[in-house]
C-alpha cells in the first residue's frame, strides 16, 4: 500500500537549488492530510554534506545517493536512482522540482511507473483523498485544476511558486547504493555560467527589449548588479541577436516570479507577458505612452530607459550607500 | 536515416484564450490553429538532417480532423510521409498519448525520433520523454544543436545555468529548444507537391494501443488573475522620476 511522500531534491556543487526546499515544504502539506513519512532524496557526491538541511523544513529521513555518476545532472542517471528509491519506499506521492533536470526525471517516470503526472504546478493540496494540482496552461493564459488518480502521484513544483517553510522533522540521514548500469547517456562537456542567477530562481529581473536598440545592455546590467538581480530579454531582443535564447522572458522562453520585474524598453506582447505575469511588482519603463506594457504595469515610467534606468541604479545606490 | 516527427497543432501563441462553459476546457472558436512552434524546429531538423544523409521524414500526429493542416504544412516543408492517428473524440492524458504515439512509432524501424520539448497548449514537457521511455531508447531534451555520426547523436542542450554535450546510441529521441533552426517557410512548389502526399489515417481504435482512462483530469479552468494598470510616475527629469519610483518601490510597495 503505497505510503507517504518522498521529495526530490537537487542540489548543485554542494548547494540545495532553492526549489528543493519549496518542494520538501510542499510535501510536508500533502503528508499531513495524507499520512506517512516525508523523505526527502538528495543525489550526488557533495550530497552527504548538505543531507540534514533537508530536515529543517521538515524531511522525516533523508536517503543520500552518494553516487559521483549522479553528479552532473544527467537525466538518465537521475531518472534510474529515483526509481530505484521509489521502489524502496513506495511513496503515495513523489515531489519534484519542475527545472530542467526534473521535468525529464519526473516524464520518463510517469512512463517507467505508467503513473499520473502534473507538470509545472504552482499549488497542490489533497481534495477528497485526491492529489490535485494547480498548474498553468496556455502559456500561463489560464489556470487549470488537475486531479491525479492512482500511485505514485508525480508533481512537479515551478520554482518559487511554493514557499519554503521551516519546519523541523527528525531528519535521520542514510547513505543508500544505487545502480546506474545500463545508463545511456555520455556526458561529452559541460560549459555553466558560475554566479549568473538563474532567471527562474532570482528575486529580481531586469529585463530589456526592443527599445534596447542594439546588444549594449549596460543600463540593464548595471540595474542588475546594484540590486543583485538577473538580466532578462524579450524575443525582440533575442531575435534581433542582441542576447542569446538563454536570457529569453517569455512564453517561448523563460517563466520568471521575481519580486520585482522592471521592464525597460519592452513594448508587453502577450507572449512576454505569459513569461513575467507572476511577478509580484512590475515596472515599465517606455518612450511610448501607448505601450501595451503600461496596462499591466504596477508602476510606468514614460522616458527614455538610456536616461531613466541609470537614474533609478543611481537613486538605489544612494539608499544603499 | 529514418526520421520520425512528433507533432501537435494547437492555438497560435497570440490567441486569446477564454475558458468554455464546461469550466474544463477552452473555448476552441476563434482560434488560430498552428504547429506547434517547437514541432517547426523539429520538422526542419529533421529535414536538414535527411538532406545530408540520405533517408525519409515522417511526421505524426494524434488529433482531430483539423490537425491535418498541420501535417500538410510540415509536407510543403519537405517531409515525406505523414501519419495521423484519429483520436476519435477520446480525452487523453499526456501520458495516454504517449502510449498511442510509441505504439505507431514500434511498428516502423526509426533512426531517429525528434520532437519539440513541449505543446504550448497543455505545457506538459511529458510526451517526448514518455515515448523514450516507452520505446526503451535515451532521449536528450532541449536540444539547440546536434550532429548524427557512427550510430550516435551528439547533442548540446540547455540545463539551468548553461549547457551540455550529451552523446547517446541510435535509436533515440531528442526534443528541440528555440536557437535550434530557423524553421524554414513553406514554398509554393512545396506546398502545392504536399498534396499529393500520403496522409495515412489511423483511427485510434484500429491501432492496437489502449491507452486507458486519463489518470490525470481536468476538474476546473479559470483565468488568472489580471493585471491591470498601476499608477504611472511622473516627473520633470529622468531623476525625478526615479526618486519618486525608488521611494514607491521601498514604502509602498516594499520590495526593495
Amino acid at each position: 500500500m503505497p505510503k507517504g511522500i518522498l521529495a526530490v531534491t537537487e542540489q548543485v556543487d554542494g548547494a540545495f537549488k532553492n526549489i528543493s526546499f519549496e518542494v520538501i515544504s510542499a510535501g510536508k502539506k500533502l503528508g499531513e492530510d495524507l499520512g506517512g513519512p516525508l523523505t526527502a532524496l538528495v543525489m550526488g557526491s557533495e550530497g552527504e554534506a548538505i543531507a540534514a538541511q533537508a530536515a529543517e523544513y521538515g524531511a522525516d529521513r533523508i536517503l543520500v545517493a552518494n553516487d559521483a555518476g549522479l553528479n552532473d545532472g544527467l537525466s538518465d542517471a537521475c531518472t534510474q536512482a529515483v526509481d530505484q528509491i521509489v521502489a524502496q519506499c513506495d511513496p503515495a506521492v513523489i515531489v519534484i522540482g519542475a527545472t530542467s533536470l526534473g521535468k525529464d526525471i519526473a516524464a520518463r517516470l510517469s512512463a517507467r511507473l505508467q503513473a499520473p503526472l502534473a507538470m509545472d504546478c504552482v499549488d497542490v493540496r489533497v481534495d477528497g483523498g485526491q492529489v490535485v494540482s494547480t498548474r498553468p496552461m496556455y502559456g500561463g493564459k489560464v489556470l487549470a485544476d488537475v486531479s491525479l488518480s492512482g500511485s505514485p502521484a508525480i508533481v512537479a513544483i515551478r520554482p518559487r511558486a511554493i514557499e519554503a517553510v521551516a519546519a523541523s522533522g527528525a531528519g535521520e540521514v542514510e547513505t543508500v547504493a544505487v545502480s546506474l548500469e545500463g545508463t545511456v547517456l555520455t556526458l561529452v562537456e559541460k560549459h555553466m555560467e558560475p554566479g549568473k542567477i538563474d532567471l527562474t530562481e532570482a528575486d529580481v529581473v531586469i529585463t530589456g527589449g526592443r527599445g534596447m536598440g542594439g546588444e549594449d545592455f549596460c543600463v540593464v546590467e548595471n540595474l542588475a548588479n546594484t540590486v543583485g538581480g538577473a538580466v532578462g530579454a524579450s524575443r525582440s531582443a533575442v531575435d534581433e541577436g542582441w542576447r542569446p535564447v538563454s536570457d529569453q522572458v517569455g512564453q517561448t522562453g523563460k517563466v520568471v516570479a521575481p519580486n520585482l520585474y522592471v521592464a525597460c524598453g519592452v513594448s508587453g506582447a502577450i507572449q512576454h507577458l505569459a513569461g513575467m505575469a507572476s511577478s509580484r511588482v512590475v515596472v515599465a519603463v517606455n518612450k511610448d505612452p501607448e505601450a501595451p506594457i503600461f496596462s499591466k504595469c504596477d508602476y510606468g515610467i514614460v522616458g527614455d530607459l538610456f536616461e531613466v534606468v541609470p537614474a533609478i541604479t543611481a537613486e538605489i545606490e544612494k539608499i544603499k550607500g | 536515416m529514418e526520421i520520425a516527427v512528433l507533432l501537435k497543432q494547437v492555438p497560435a501563441t497570440e490567441s486569446m484564450i477564454e475558458i468554455a462553459d464546461s469550466d474544463t476546457a477552452i473555448k476552441a472558436e476563434g482560434i488560430n490553429w498552428v504547429m506547434n512552434p517547437y514541432d517547426e524546429l523539429a520538422v526542419e531538423e529533421a529535414l536538414q538532417i535527411r538532406d545530408a544523409a540520405g533517408g525519409a521524414v515522417t511526421v505524426f500526429t494524434m488529433g482531430p480532423e483539423k490537425a491535418v493542416e498541420a501535417l500538410r504544412t510540415a509536407l510543403a516543408m519537405g517531409a515525406d510521409t505523414a501519419v495521423r492517428i484519429d483520436s476519435e473524440d477520446r480525452v487523453l492524458d499526456g501520458l495516454g498519448t504517449a502510449k498511442v504515439l510509441a505504439g505507431e512509432l514500434k511498428k516502423g524501424a526509426f533512426d531517429l525520433i525528434v520532437a519539440g520539448h513541449r505543446a504550448v497548449d497543455d505545457d506538459n514537457f511529458q510526451v517526448g520523454p514518455a515515448v523514450a521511455e516507452l520505446m526503451n531508447i535515451p532521449h536528450i531534451s532541449m536540444v539547440i544543436d546536434q550532429e548524427v555520426s557512427d550510430g550516435k547523436i551528439r547533442c548540446t542542450r540547455t540545463v539551468d545555468g548553461g549547457t551540455l554535450v550529451l552523446e547517446a546510441a541510435l535509436p533515440a529521441l531528442i526534443t528541440t529548444q528555440r536557437g535550434l533552426n530557423e524553421p524554414r517557410y513553406a514554398s509554393l512548389p512545396g506546398i502545392m507537391k504536399a498534396k499529393k502526399k500520403p496522409i495515412d489515417t489511423r483511427p485510434l481504435s484500429e491501432t492496437g494501443t489502449d491507452p486507458g482512462d486519463p489518470l490525470v483530469t481536468t476538474v476546473a479552468m479559470r483565468l488568472p488573475p489580471q493585471r491591470t494598470a498601476g499608477q504611472m510616475i511622473e516627473g520633470d527629469t529622468a531623476a525625478d522620476k526615479a526618486a519618486a519610483l525608488v521611494k514607491a518601490l521601498r514604502e509602498e510597495a516594499k520590495v526593495i
